[in-house]
């Protein structure tokens, strides 16, 4: 029997493309986001209530992940800014080369923040680096203070939390400092903002950070 | 559920060191996949037989080393599993910990028959 030595990554393929995606973003000097959550946690809510808000401040361009269907893109898209949708067609998460793709279809030109929504799933996506500044994971109150601890990944990966739907806590069995304290258990630096897409709570303290963080230009 | 990715990736991989004509000799391709890598050994060894299920591939065993989750914690000095993700030190409770294991996801090598290499 003979043995060959291997010691390699197995996404390691994934993660040269993110690379080179990082670099093009750089070269654009664009902030990009990786945006990830559970389905129906709220991202596309949150996204438009973002370029609502934004949509005069800061120029945006979407790139969104679904399994099947443009529903996404065309939501944003109302919103007259660069969108673009990339079908997985049953896979479950975004890799770097899709995002690759999607970014030639983009018009980048005058584009300072790149928001990359991801299919909602909270295991795979956490191992795909997509060339991202940072990953930002949305949890809905909705989902129970429990979340992060089921899926550490991802909430250990991300550096960003939004926990959603806050105007619900009234209504249903989930404590807020619970869940935000079981976030912190995996991630201790995690920035975390609290949010409603319907009654706008917490948007702009979101948003004020993001145009603080897409206008600081990386030291060169 | 992204273990069939995670197999044709590795697929991949031992097409990069056996050429094709050497495929069938391969007996065994060891992986370490850690604790908190979100990938469950079962399913990625059923996938790995999926795929190359009627290939040179066909009868090559996927051997995962499943690697726990570990911690060092700077606060109490001390080495420990702790459950997967969390960055709190199981001794002390303090947030001044590193991850010593549990992300891996890396091919380790390949074993070839060298009964069958010889035939080629």
């Amino acid at each position: 029997m003979s043995v060959i030595t291997v010691e390699r990554k197995i996404l390691e393929k994934n993660d040269e493309v993110a690379r080179q995606n990082r670099e093009l973003f750089a070269n654009h000097d664009l902030f990009v986001l990786n945006l990830v959550s559970s389905p129906g946690a709220g991202k596309t809510t949150l996204l438009e209530r973002t370029i609502e808000s934004l949509k005069s401040t800061i120029k945006i361009a979407v790139i969104e992940g679904d399994v099947q269907t443009d529903l996404d893109a065309r939501r944003v898209a109302k919103y007259n800014i660069p969108a673009v949708q990339i079908l997985t067609r049953g896979g479950c998460h975004l890799e770097a080369h899709l995002v690759r793709e999607a970014v030639t279809n983009l018009d980048l030109r005058g584009v300072e923040l790149l928001i990359i929504e991801n299919v909602g799933n909270l295991v795979c996506p956490s191992n795909y680096d997509l060339g991202e500044e940072m990953k930002v994971v949305v949890a809905s109150t909705t989902e129970g203070e429990d979340k992060p601890l089921k899926y550490p990944a991802m909430f250990r990966n991300a550096s960003v939390l939004i926990i959603n739907k806050i105007d619900l806590l009234p209504y249903i069995n989930c404590s807020l400092t619970a869940l935000r304290d079981n976030a912190l258990k995996i991630n201790p630096s995690l920035t975390v903002f609290e949010t409603s897409c319907t009654s706008g709570a917490g948007i702009g303290a979101w948003c004020d950070w993001l145009v603080e963080h897409a206008r600081r230009k990386p030291a060169s | 559920m992204h273990e069939l990715s995670i197999a044709q990736s590795i697929v991949d991989i031992v097409g990069q060191y056996v050429p094709p004509e050497q495929a069938a000799a391969v007996r065994t391709v060891n992986v370490r996949v850690g604790a908190l890598a979100g990938i469950v050994p079962e399913s990625l060894t059923f996938c790995f037989t999926a795929i190359t299920a009627g290939t040179p591939l066909a009868h090559a065993e996927l051997a995962v080393d499943f690697i726990p989750y570990r911690v060092s914690c700077a606060a109490c000095l001390t080495t420990s599993p702790a459950e997967p993700g969390l960055a709190l030190c199981p001794h002390c409770g303090s947030a001044e910990t590193t991850v010593l294991s549990g992300t891996e996801l890396q091919v380790v090598d390949i074993e070839l028959n060298s009964i069958a290499t010889e035939h080629v």
